[in-house]
Parts: structure tokens; sequence; C-alpha cells
């Protein structure tokens, strides 16, 4: 099947796909911390678009306030939240250290490979759409873990955190035309709540250590130092 | 449908309540009384279902059948007797000024507000609320981790809040796939969620979608669980924060989490009709099961020593409603229940034997029956029932399992009495240092709240000995519904 054979909806969902993977790498690939926050808002927005078209072009009303949550809670609330944190504890010039930068970036790539690759069993009960739909998300999913791990600021991993989310949602978007509605609040509520404790816990760490680099939280483990 | 509304309602007043009240001295008696209400309230519930079979509330949202209602009796069980230890435990921790008011509030609150996500894991028809009540639990039990904010605490709740938030969403992706298998056959809308309508049309889900879902569903909830190589977070979790929270973490929560799983193996084995989901739980729980056994050996702190006790018996109970034969799964729903019932004891004893000692490392504490007999006893008669001995119930319910095992996998009896002997060893080695030995200088008694322990370990005992009659039957029906048959 061509692309030229896919409706419009279609085309602008894995348009909007391919771009929400982009906001992936670009974050991967992040070193300073306000520029990664952007990011996240932009791939907020992003969902948010998705979330939107769908409901128009499907005509599911309760889309529309999945849409207006996503980019209310993402778009704009977290990223400005975590804006204000990082100016507050004066972290807006610290460069966050990557190492290994190319073998990040290939990690995710294969990331992306094998996400296809997992996907394949759905391939054979639905369009071509909902594949690259399922795959992407979960890319985005293991993308944000990717970030997780290869980064050392509490903030950083945040946005990992609130990026594999994203994941989520565009997969619940896309290939099921969204939750029912009483799991979509639920699942928005624990990312708000889940933000609220983040904010709380950046203070605490920062108390605790003097800094928001948590390589530093290593106290605790098996063996006796 | 009175009782199963009071059960929700009544924690979440608890938790309002003791958000503005938390600080006063009769916070912990609030406290009490508020898991009292719930509890008799789900004694209520119990019976409904009993005499009137499986229920469907509420638009069809809660569902309660005899495999759910027992472990909503025993989650408000335990709820009810750790919150009399935690009342006079946490003003001595004020009083010794680990606490402030406000942390106190925090946790009264967060403690009903635990309590609220777990009965809603336990009592929702849908599966997607299930995961947004779990992942309610986690919030509201890193707050409590951290509660005493020393650097130890705010790393294990910072490593249990990623690795949990993580490991966690993988199950909502699992979740969203089967909604995605779901619809295809049920149609779009709120229904194709429904535990009860997924269950009914499981034959016609697709085997390859669901298959996939389960794998993220088993590591998703499988972190929370606590299974190798997922469970780093928790004998941090346990050992950094209050006590109390650790008593209702793995009395409770570690349930809840194999409770969604093997929910999820019912779909998935109605859809595939083969072993793979049992497969896969037999894997991991084996797994954790002699990883945290071998582990056991090297602790030094007494909350780490039990909580890897609780990755050990987690993983047992895994295994055996991995097999999935009905002796297996009665075994393994027994097992859950003395399990709570044990190692909430035991961590109230290892709260009192802190507090004594001054100190959670176990080469400080010592002596504990010459100092306070009802401690000291405590504990090692906690011990020897988790460590699976005539005549407690744990023994009865390993035996089981163990049972089970020879007559479907016998040449997996080996590694599983060689992990309760790991087990066993592990634990006695250091409880009998701490037990018995010199008292250190200026060990003094200090005030003890034991009837919960008593109480508990009194259970433990009688189900040991013999299975009331109701018990058995609760057992067997949920049995029926998880395997398909009934214990012959």
């Amino acid at each position: 099947m061509s692309i030229t054979d896919l409706n419009l909806y279609q085309q602008a969902i894995l348009l909007i796909a391919g771009l929400i993977t982009l906001t992936s790498f670009l974050m991967l690939g992040q070193s300073r911390l306000t520029r990664l926050v952007g990011v996240f808002a932009i791939q907020g927005f992003l969902l948010a678009t998705a979330t939107a078209i769908a409901a128009k072009v499907l005509d599911y009303p309760h889309l529309y306030i999945s849409a207006v949550l996503s980019l209310l809670l993402k778009g704009i609330a977290i990223p400005i939240m975590l804006h204000r944190l990082i100016h507050k504890l004066g972290l807006h010039r610290v460069m966050d250290t990557i190492d290994h930068p190319a073998r990040v970036m290939m990690s995710g790539a294969a990331l992306v490979v094998f996400s296809y690759y997992v996907s394949l069993p759905v391939v054979a009960h639905s369009t071509l759409v909902t594949l690259n739909a399922i795959a992407v998300s979960l890319a985005v999913v293991l993308l944000g873990m990717l970030l997780m791990i290869t980064r050392r600021q509490a903030v950083a991993q945040v946005v990992g955190f609130m990026s594999i989310e994203n994941g989520l949602f565009f997969s619940a978007v896309v290939s099921t035309y969204g939750m029912p509605m009483v799991v979509e609040l639920g699942v928005a509520f624990d990312v708000l709540v889940a933000a609220v404790v983040f904010g709380v816990f950046f203070f605490q760490i920062n108390n605790s250590i003097d800094s928001l680099n948590v390589d530093q939280l290593s106290k605790l483990s098996e063996v006796e130092k | 449908m009175i009782a199963i509304l009071l059960i929700l309602l009544i924690p979440l007043v608890g938790m309002v309540l003791l958000a503005i009240y938390g600080d006063s001295p009769n916070a912990g008696l609030i406290n009490t009384r508020c898991n009292f209400l719930s509890f008799v309230a789900t004694l209520w519930l119990a019976i409904d279902v009993l005499w009137n079979g499986p229920q469907l509330f509420a638009h069809q949202l809660l569902y309660i059948d005899s495999f759910n209602v027992y472990l909503v009796t025993l989650t408000a069980f335990v709820g009810l007797t750790t919150s009399i230890f935690s009342g006079p435990y946490m003003q001595h921790e004020k009083d010794i000024g680990r606490l402030t008011g406000k942390r106190l509030k925090l946790y009264y609150s967060m403690y009903q507000g635990f309590m609220l996500a777990m009965y809603l894991v336990l009592t929702t028809n849908n599966m997607g609320v299930m995961w947004v009540s779990m992942e309610g639990a986690t919030l509201a039990t890193v707050l409590l981790v951290s509660l005493y904010r020393t650097p130890e605490s705010v790393e294990a709740a910072w490593k249990y809040f990623i690795l949990c938030g993580v490991g966690i969403a993988q199950a909502l992706f699992g979740t969203v796939l089967l909604y995605f298998a779901a619809e295809q056959k049920l149609g779009i809308g709120g229904h194709a969620l429904l535990w009860t309508v997924l269950h009914d049309n499981a034959s016609q889900l697709d085997p390859a979608i669901l298959g996939l879902a389960f794998v993220f569903l088993l590591v998703g909830y499988g972190t929370k669980i606590g299974l190798v190589p997922l469970h780093n977070w928790l004998p941090d979790a346990h050992s950094e924060g209050p006590t109390p929270m650790s008593a209702i973490l793995s009395g409770l929560l570690l349930n809840d989490a194999l409770y969604a799983v093997v929910r999820c193996k019912m779909l998935v084995d109605g859809s595939l009709g083969t072993h793979l989901a049992g497969n896969l739980m037999m894997g991991f729980g084996l797994l954790s099961f002699l990883v945290a056994a071998l582990l056991l050996h090297r602790q030094t702190d007494i909350k780490r020593l039990f909580s890897y006790s609780s990755i050990e018996h987690m993983g047992l109970m895994t295994f055996a409603f991995g097999i999935g034969s009905p002796w297996a799964t009665f075994a393994a729903l027994f097992h859950m229940t003395t399990h709570s019932l044990t190692k909430s004891a035991i961590f109230v004893t290892v709260g009192h034997a802190a507090q004594l000692a001054g100190t959670q490392r176990m080469e400080k504490i010592r002596g504990l029956i010459l100092t306070q007999p009802s401690i000291g006893w405590g504990l090692l008669i906690g011990t020897v029932a988790i460590a699976g001995f005539p005549p407690f119930g744990v023994f009865a319910s390993e035996f089981l399992v163990l049972v089970a095992t020879m007559h479907d996998y016998p040449w997996l009896t080996p590694l599983l009495l060689l992990g309760i002997g790991l087990a066993f060893a592990g634990l006695f080695r250091h409880i009998q240092a701490m037990v018995f030995g010199d008292v250190p200088e200026g060990q003094k008694p200090i005030k003890a709240h034991l009837w919960p322990v008593i109480l508990h370990l009194a259970i433990v005992l009688f189900l040991g000995l013999a299975i009331p009659d109701f018990l058995g039957d609760w057992f067997k029906q949920a049995t029926l519904l998880i395997s398909g048959g009934l214990p012959q």
C-alpha cells in the first residue's frame, strides 16, 4: 500500500507520529535542561494535535476533552512548572553531560527497529496506520526509558518519565481511538499528581545532596561499604 | 451496594479529615476508627457475596466475586491492625523528634489514601481504573517512604518512584494493547475494558496481541510485586520508610499487584489456550524465590532482611499461580493470606525491636528476650512462622505448593526445597543472635502494642491447624474462577 492510498487523516497521523519520534530523538541528544523541557512541550503540543485530529475525523467528541487535557497538562502546565523549578534551583546554566552520545543515538535507532519488530503480530489484524502508531508509540516509550537511563540530572529523568506517558497516550489515541473517559481522566490525574510529587522531590533531593545529580544518590546498596 | 460504597467512601473521608487533623493527639485514633469502619463494611460485603454470589455495581464499574472479596477483607483487616500499631509508634517517633506535626498529617492522610487505592484496585471491574489506582497507590506510598527526609529515605523514595513509575507504564501499554484487541471484537465504547466482558469474550480475542499484552502487563505489575530482576526498589523502600508502612506494603500492596497479574492471566489463558502466561510466571516466580533466599544471607539491616523474605514469598506465590492447576491455585490463595498476616505481624515486632535498640542494624540488636520478652518472643515466633515451620499456616500453604509442584512438575521440587532451606538458614542465623545474646548496656523496655501481633499469629496458627468452612469455600470458589476446576 502506498502512501497516496491513505486518506488525509491517516497521512496526518503518520506525519505527527514521525514528528513525535523526532522530538524523542531531539530530547535524547539535548544536554541543556531548559531546551529539553522546551522540546518536551513541543511533543505535548503534537500529541494534543493528533488527538484533536482524531476527534474531528472520527467524530468522537470525548477525544476533544483528552486533546484539551493533554494540551493543558503536557503542553503547558508541566513544562512551565519544570521551567520554574529549573530556574529556582539555579540549573538553567547546567549542562547535563551525555556519555557516548553516538552510542546513545544508535541504541535509540535500534529501539525503533525493535519496536517495529515487536509490533509485527499486530500487523496481521489491522491497517498500516495502526501498525505505525503502535510501533511508534512503543518506540517513544522505550526512547523515554533510554533517556532516563542515560541522564544523571533528576529533571532530565522526569522529562523522560513524562515522555513515556506521552508515548502511552499516543498509542491509546491512535490505535484505539482513546481509552474510556474514566480511564483517561484517571491517568491525567495521576500524571498531574506525579508532576507535583516530582516537584516536591526536587527540593528534597536538593536539600539532601546539595544538587540534583542523582548519581550521588548511591548510599543504599546490597553490599556493605 | 451500600457496603461497597462505604468501603470506598470511608477512606476518602478519612483522608480529608486526617489531612486537617493529622497532627492532633487523636489522629492515631481517628485513623484506627476509619479503618475499623471500613473493616465492618468489608465484612458486610463479604457476607453478602458469600450468600448471593458475584455482583456488579455502579454501571458495571465495580465487580466483586469470591476471588477479590477475600482480598478486600484481608486488606481491611491488616489495614486495621497496622493502624492500631501505628498510632503509638508514630507518636513515639514524634516524641523523639524524628517527625514534625506536618509530616504526621501527611503520614495519616496518605495512609488512608493508600487504603482507598488498594480497595479500588481490588473492587474495580475496569482494567484501566485498576491501573490508575495502582499508580495512585505508588504515589501515596512514595510520599510515605521519604517521610523521615534523611538522604537515605529520599534516595529510596526516588528509586521507588522512578522504577515503579517506569515499570507500571509498561502495564499501561499492556492495557492499551488489551483494549486494542478487545475493541476489534466488542466494538468501541467503555465496555471493552470491563473485566467481566473481557473474560466472557476471551476466546474471541486475538491471541497474538494478547500474548504481547501479557508480557507488558507481567513486567509492569511484576515490578510492583517485586519480582527479580525488577525488585531493586523494594528492600530500599521497606527499610527506609516508617515501619507501619513496611507492614502494609508487604502485607497488602504486593498482594494486590499479584492479584492484577492473576486477573490478566485469566484473560490471556482464555484466549491463548496455551500455558505461555503460566510458564512466564513460573520462571519469574522461581527466579525471585531463589535469588531472594540467597540474598537473605547478606543482609545487615533487619527491615531489609524481612523485605527479602517478602520477595521470596511473592516469588513462591507467582510460581504457584503460574502452575495453574486447582491445587496450586488453592495453595497460592492460601499462601497469600498466611503470608500477609505473618509478615505484617513481623514488621510490627521489627518496628518495636528497632525502637528498643535504637537502630535497624542487626549487629546492634541483641538480647531482645531478656530486655522485653514480649518483643523477643514475638519476633522469634513470627520468624518461626514465616520460615514455614509446622504448625503455622505458612507451613500448610508451602506444603500445598510443594504437593502441587510434585504432581505437575516433579523435577522442580528440589529447587523449591533448596529455596525453602536457604531461606530458613538465612533467617535464623540472624534472628537467633538478636533474640538471645547479651543485652547491650542501657537498653530499656519500651511501650509496645503487641496485640495485633498476637492476633495475627494466632490466626496463622489456627489456619495451620484447620481452615474454617467459610474460608475454604471462598478459596474453592476463587480456585474455580481462576483455574477452572476444583481441588480434588
